[in-house]
């Protein structure tokens, strides 16, 4: 209980705990997966788990688009610095993931390349602006909440006539990779671990609404609820989870209505489908390719798409050996079941992809979880 | 680059821009995703862009929370970068 001491609002966590604990069946197990990193990032910091019964488990997915995005796409990104001197503009998230030779944006830019950490689409914008010599391209990572942004940027291009700005799109999607992880060929190699349930994303689901998950909750009969980032929002959710497997039903229902409708953002959404179209299939790190899971730049706007501008070499991808990044995105393993977790890869000197972000599995059981689950997981395969 | 931090609008600019604060940090942001936004209205800003008009109690309720967890200033940081 040493976490929930620094948590404002205990009297309401301990009612919330209490209901739960009232409400499980002590005679099942509740696997439960959450999607998004700032999810992973609850649980640990406020440290949710130890408020649950012993019966009741989080399972950490693939939620930070910083760990799926396969290395061969960073290499591309390098490549656009170092071989075509564009300046690369992207986000602080990306600058310490490393690429196929153990090298990050950090590192080539301080070997010549032109990189710059920018806040936002709109300082990329500035910087081509400020530059009409040099060809200037956005490296464009994120899931449906970010995606939008990048389709402004280049709806503004166009209507500026910027003839230097480009984006190198890597935005993808999260209903197919929830899709992917209950019914893909690979987890029969890999192995699947029990799922009961989802916390659905929350800032994610603020604008694609809350709608795209009712064929996964009727498809693949398991409930999702979309909570918000908030401790006692994923306490609250937990217990809609628990609720509905008790009584058998596989709905999606909203735990975060003060920001998430179920419709989402209509502008947003236009401005996405005016700009983007599916990609017919995408890589994904640790999960492998998954069809219809990703956007390209429409052909409409092809001059301001970098894979079109520039001609990039295709690479395979290659990740570090022994790195358990695969299963642990799939929930199939804990961070601590890697062995390099915490001896080699270390935040300050990430491996894998999990431990490079902050929002990832492995740097979050690094900052918080990882004295309390030095014991390798049990976690129950599906029958 | 997930988080998005509920900020409140101070002046409204021509082509959808407007300035919002942090206490004494000010920015610009894009509001192309909201629209009927006021001089004083909370909008959940993420990645320099409005996702959501979000009220005051909502607002104050989630900077509360990010600035326990340790991520506001982190956040407020790349927010002024």
């Amino acid at each position: 209980m040493k976490y929930v001491d620094e948590y404002r609002d205990q009297e309401l966590a301990r009612t919330v705990a209490a209901a739960i604990a009232a409400e499980v069946d002590h005679g099942r197990s509740y696997h439960f997966m959450e999607f998004c990193g700032g999810h992973t990032h609850a649980i640990f910091r406020y440290g949710v788990q130890d408020l649950m019964p012993e019966n009741v488990h989080f399972v950490h997915g693939p939620g930070c688009p910083v760990c799926v995005l396969p290395v061969s796409r960073l290499d591309d990104a390098v490549e656009l610095a170092e071989r075509h001197g564009v300046i690369l503009c992207t986000y602080g998230d990306m600058m310490r993931v490393p690429d196929t030779k153990q090298r990050n944006l950090i590192r080539a830019k301080a070997d010549g390349a032109d990189v710059r950490m920018v806040y936002s689409t709109l300082d990329a914008l500035r910087i081509a602006r400020e530059n009409p010599d040099r060809q200037v391209v956005f490296f464009a990572i994120g899931f449906e909440t970010t995606t939008p942004p990048t389709a402004a940027a280049l709806k503004a291009a166009e209507a500026e006539g910027l003839k230097n700005f480009s984006v190198f799109c890597n935005h993808v999607l999260t209903p197919p990779a929830i899709s992917h992880i209950l019914q893909s060929p690979e987890v029969r190699d890999l192995g699947i671990v029990k799922i009961d349930g989802f916390l659905g994303p929350s800032h994610v689901s603020s604008v694609i609404g809350s709608r795209p998950y009712e064929f996964f909750a009727e498809e693949f009969q398991k409930p999702i609820v979309i909570a918000g980032f908030e401790p006692l929002d994923v306490m609250q959710s937990v217990l809609m989870l628990i609720r509905q497997v008790n009584e058998g039903r596989h709905e999606v229902e909203n735990e975060y209505i003060r920001v998430v409708t179920e419709e989402g953002n209509f502008k947003a959404q236009a401005l996405v489908s005016e700009v983007f179209e599916l990609r017919k299939s995408f890589a994904w790190r640790g999960l492998g390719i998954i069809p219809k899971s990703a956007l390209r730049v429409r052909d409409a706007y092809a001059d301001f798409d970098a894979e079109k501008r520039f001609e990039l070499s295709v690479k395979a991808s290659r990740e570090a050996k022994s790195c358990e990044c695969p299963s642990i995105l799939r929930g199939v393993k804990k961070p601590t079941d890697c062995k390099l977790f915490a001896t080699v890869c270390t935040p300050q000197n990430p491996i894998g992809s999990c431990m490079v972000s902050p929002e990832g599995a492995c740097a979050a059981y690094w900052t918080y979880g990882r004295f309390r689950e030095q014991q390798p997981s049990k976690l129950e395969p599906a029958e | 680059m997930c988080l998005a931090v509920p900020a409140r609008v101070v002046e409204l600019l021509d082509n959808d821009m407007a300035v919002i604060a942090f206490d004494t940090l000010r920015k610009r942001i894009s509001l192309a995703f909201v629209e009927d936004v006021a001089i004083g209205d909370f909008v959940l800003v993420h990645v320099g862009y409005a996702l959501h008009k979000v009220s005051v109690e909502e607002a104050e309720r989630t900077l509360k929370m990010m600035a326990q967890a340790g991520v506001l200033q982190k956040e407020l940081e790349a927010i002024s970068a």
